[in-house]
């Protein structure tokens, strides 16, 4: 048996739109041990919010699908899961945060009560009402807020202060996996760090694993102990953190994406982009999906997909590395 | 590794005709072109009513021939002075169709401008005019159509004005709603943000994006209209018999309706196939101006 | 809170003077002539006049009606040209039926609309939405008042099922409760299947799904109570549709309700009468506007927080 918690095999994941087929992830691999932190990082429209919603199979019903692959947690696939099990999965044992807390709470039901909400839902050893509404108020406490607060609405929050009841919403019944999907995008900076730090400390404590999705390099470095870097529904590098940020092999897309970040001490009259655009997702180019941007493109990247490189952990999908030095 | 399927069409982003995208989006819809078909026809009717049943038809009296069921001489049977039923709803067709086009029409056009003053100056007017808009739009509908008709006396023009009044601060509501809607909207700001003026604002921006709902609106509206016509008929405020009206044939054949159930059921199948037809179309062109709400 | 409650009836007093005026010009500046309603077709010219000033026709228009408003502060509502009674007499005894129609058409309209647009938007394009959008639509297209007849025919003539005339017990009243509300009915169901639809899509429902919540819950707690806000809006709106689709559906099924008075009134010119009757639906539509109003600010805490300060 494997000590990996979680172990996403070959996933891929269409929308069937009524104009067009849209491929979001295209067969992607990674694995996280438990309380572990993997980064997924990537553009918007790479692909990860899409994998988040997968594990939990939360995809809208009627248009997305998950064309195959297998995803298992603690042994089992969740694909083969029933509709019940699934239930019994979310929020127990995988929880998820959001991205806009502005809108994830329900604004009339007040905070409390959608905390209690997910510890009634999982109340498997049949805790008592009083049992109940003390964990409310500790998760409260937990996660900085005067548990006073518990009857309040959650228009009556700030949006930082919105996003600690969702994470204490996601850590009521101690889930062994939390996947963020960026989680601090809508806040402001200041707020930001609070959070991240916040989350971070409660990750430690509570052992749980986490999958950290952000298009923030600097979250990532800070939080995460692997990298998954996505880009058009494939992960083109994944590593550990030193692999990516202190490794001098990476996929061009990476190099670009670090290239891109303006140096405080260097004095630049123009930033540096990764030119061009993320390719539509409904009419993805053959081969190697970045190579209409790659500067380093050569001719079989534009036919043949480029295979996997390995060393160690790090591992990049790219032409240029499969040839040898 | 998953082959990624290249779509089958290559897309051409060329600028479509906003009137041909919204056609084109209406003809996927089969039950409003159905719609659209059965209203047609009833245009038709009411064009060319006289071609297909001469009006003297519609008025002759049969005494022999009473209650006749449907029958191939009599389509729809006769009525309680042997008048044929089928003639009569052909000619009663011009009456309502008329009524309810006209009555959406200058209700429309009066609220919309009622709409546009007091939007255009704002402040006490605006109040004012939305005030008295409220306070009408408080009296209940046929309360106001009725006392309006009574006082004016029967008649297929006092009706019009009747319902016309009584609709219109719905109507001033309704335009208002749609126009507060896109103005709310972050492109206007942005419009402003270039430095446009507010002329041409409302006539490039503010125009083609609110006009959608209130046709929308409108063609569903004809069809309430229709309705209330014909109730105020019924109710004997209408156009006086013999000549032929939908709502006064339903009034004569109440009093025969279990012994001559055709005379009460043709002219209200003739009023709920127009309305249906209407609401078909509304519906459609609703889904086919903003498909983001098919979702 | 209960300053706003205040605030708010005291509004509707000078919207009531302007409706009373609106309704008093119509009556009173258009031809016809109330006096030759009451003494008949062959009245003489002298006894016309003579009753005219008995009744104090002859005074100028807002003499008259400043008369009206008057007696009106101190509760006297006049009484009625035809029938010599006191119009406020008249409008009371027959109120109740009115008010028993009117609620139970509401009631109807409001658990099959929401019910039926709740599956609609929960089964977005399956066979039970193409059904319940065709039955709004069917709904929306037929005029009310002949459904009312149609549903005699079925019911009470060919079936002898229900009864078709008379208020006496409630089951007097189903026919014409779900003749009335067709309309209404329409507009609840297609609204509600919106507005669930839009608040399925929100993302606190997509939070509620993520702690493991059964589909029931999440569509019944969590969508439904935010997708009825804007539906109850509308429905204190239809009240007023109601109200005037009674007007009609009494003297459809003989019901004496205010709805049937106010229509021999308005046909007889009997002003006092039609006044009584207009300020009476009037001032109940504005009182139901105001009870949507409140209830409004309980279920959405949003709206209480605004009116608590106020």
């Amino acid at each position: 048996m494997s000590d990996k918690l979680l172990e996403v095999k070959n996933l891929a994941v269409v929308y069937n739109t009524d104009d067009a087929v849209v491929h979001a992830v295209n067969g992607i691999d990674f694995s996280i041990k438990a309380k572990e932190t993997i980064g997924l990082v990537g553009e918007t429209g790479a692909g990860k919010t899409t994998t988040a919603l997968a594990i939990l199979r939360l995809l809208p019903e009627r248009t997305g699908r998950i064309a195959s692959g297998e995803i298992v947690f603690n042994g089992e696939n969740l694909l083969e899961n029933s509709r019940k099990e699934m239930r019994r999965v979310r929020g127990a044992h995988i929880s998820m945060i959001f991205q806009d807390p502005m809108t994830s709470l329900n604004p009339t039901i007040s905070v409390g009560d959608q905390i209690y909400e997910s510890l009634k839902i999982h109340n498997y050893e049949n805790k008592s009402k009083e049992q109940l509404n003390r964990r409310v108020d500790e998760l409260l406490e937990l996660v900085g807020i005067s548990a006073g607060r518990k009857c309040e609405f959650p228009h009556q929050f700030s949006g930082g202060m919105k996003q600690r009841v969702v994470i204490a919403i996601a850590l009521a019944c101690e889930p062994q996996l939390l996947i963020a999907d960026e989680p601090t995008t809508a806040l402001d900076v200041t707020i930001q760090a609070q959070v991240i730090s916040m989350m971070f400390d409660l990750k430690e404590k509570l052992e749980t694993s986490m999958i950290m999705i952000t298009h923030d390099l600097g979250v990532v470095a800070q939080t995460c102990d692997k990298v998954a870097i996505m880009y058009a529904g494939e992960i083109i590098e994944y590593g550990t953190v030193e692999d990516i940020f202190e490794s001098d092999r990476h996929h061009p897309y990476t190099a670009g994406l670090f290239g891109s970040i303006p140096d405080l001490d260097v004095e630049t009259e123009r930033l540096s982009p990764i030119e061009g655009l993320m390719p539509d997702p409904t009419d993805l180019p053959q081969g190697c999906k970045f190579h209409p941007r790659c500067k380093q493109c050569m001719a079989i990247c534009a036919s043949v997909l480029p295979p996997k490189w390995q060393e160690g952990e790090h591992v990049i999908a790219c032409h240029l590395f499969a040839k040898g030095e | 590794m998953i082959n990624p399927a290249s779509s089958a069409s290559v897309r051409r982003y060329k600028k479509k005709s906003r009137l041909k995208e919204t056609w084109r989006r209406m003809k996927k819809n089969k039950l409003s072109l159905i719609g659209l078909a059965v209203f047609s026809v009833f245009v038709l009717v009411l064009i060319f009513a006289d071609v297909i049943v001469p009006y003297e038809v519609a008025l002759k009296q049969d005494m022999a021939n009473r209650f006749a069921s449907p029958s191939w001489t009599h389509l729809l049977g006769t009525d309680l002075y042997g008048r044929d039923i089928f003639a009569r709803i052909i000619h009663g067709t011009r009456n309502s169709l008329t009524l309810g086009i006209a009555a959406v029409v200058v209700g429309m056009t009066l609220g919309g401008t009622l709409a546009a003053v007091a939007g255009y100056y704002g402040g006490k007017i605006d109040m004012v005019i939305m005030r008295i808009t409220d306070t009408i739009f408080c009296i209940p509908f046929m309360l106001l159509g009725l006392s309006i008709v009574a006082a004016l006396g029967p008649g297929l023009r006092n009706i019009l004005i009747a319902i016309t009044i009584t609709a219109i601060p719905n109507y001033v509501r309704i335009i208002r709603s749609a126009i507060l809607t896109v103005v709310g909207q972050d492109f206007i700001e942005a419009g402003r943000a270039c430095g446009a003026r507010n002329r041409f604002i409302i006539l490039r921006h503010v125009l083609p994006n609110a006009i959608g709902p209130i046709i929308v609106q409108a063609t569903m509206q004809v069809g309430t209209m229709i309705i209330y016509s014909t109730a105020f008929s019924y109710l004997g405020l209408g156009i006086q018999p013999p000549a032929p009206e939908w709502g006064s044939m339903l009034a004569e054949a109440k009093n025969y309706m279990l012994s001559a159930p055709h005379m009460i059921i043709a002219p209200g199948m003739a009023i709920v196939l127009v309305a249906l037809s209407l609401n078909l179309m509304g519906d459609g062109l609703r889904d086919a101006l903003d498909p983001k709400l098919k979702d | 809170m209960s300053r706003y409650v205040i605030k708010r009836i005291l509004i509707c007093i000078p919207t009531l003077l302007v409706i009373t005026f609106i309704i008093f010009s119509i009556m009173e500046l258009t031809p016809g002539d109330a006096t030759r309603s009451i003494l008949g077709q062959d009245a003489t010219e002298e006894s016309m006049q003579e009753l005219a000033l008995q009744m104090g026709l002859d005074k100028p228009f807002i003499v008259r009606y400043g008369n009206y408003i008057i007696d009106l502060v101190h509760g006297e509502m006049g009484v009625s040209y035809r029938s010599d009674q006191p119009v406020f007499g008249e409008i009371v005894n027959r109120f109740p039926t009115t008010l028993k129609l009117a609620v139970g058409s509401m009631l109807i309209a409001i658990i099959i609309g929401v019910l039926l647009g709740v599956l609609a938007a929960v089964k977005q394009y399956s066979v039970m939405d193409f059904f319940g959008t065709a039955f709004a639509m069917l709904l929306a297209s037929v005029p009310y008042f002949w459904l009312g007849l149609m549903l005699i025919l079925l019911f009470a003539l060919k079936l002898g099922l229900l009864p078709s005339m008379g208020n006496s017990t409630w089951v007097h009243f189903i026919l014409p409760s779900i003749t009335v509300c067709v309309g209404t009915t329409a507009s609840i169901l297609r609204l509600t299947r919106t507005t669930m639809l839009e608040t399925i899509r929100q993302d606190y429902i997509r939070t509620a799904r993520s702690k493991g919540q059964n589909e029931r819950k999440v569509i019944f707690k969590h969508a439904l109570k935010n997708a009825l806000l804007p539906v109850l809006t509308v429905a204190g709106i239809e009240f007023g549709n109601l109200l005037g689709g009674a007007v009609v559906v009494e003297s459809v099924f003989s019901l004496n309700g205010v709805g049937c008075l106010l229509l021999d009134a308005i046909k007889f010119k009997d002003t006092p009468l039609v006044m009584g009757c207009a300020i009476f639906l009037a001032f109940f539509f504005m009182l139901i506007m105001l009870a949507v109003d409140i209830l409004y600010a309980y279920i959405d805490p949003r709206i209480k927080a605004r009116y608590q300060k106020m």
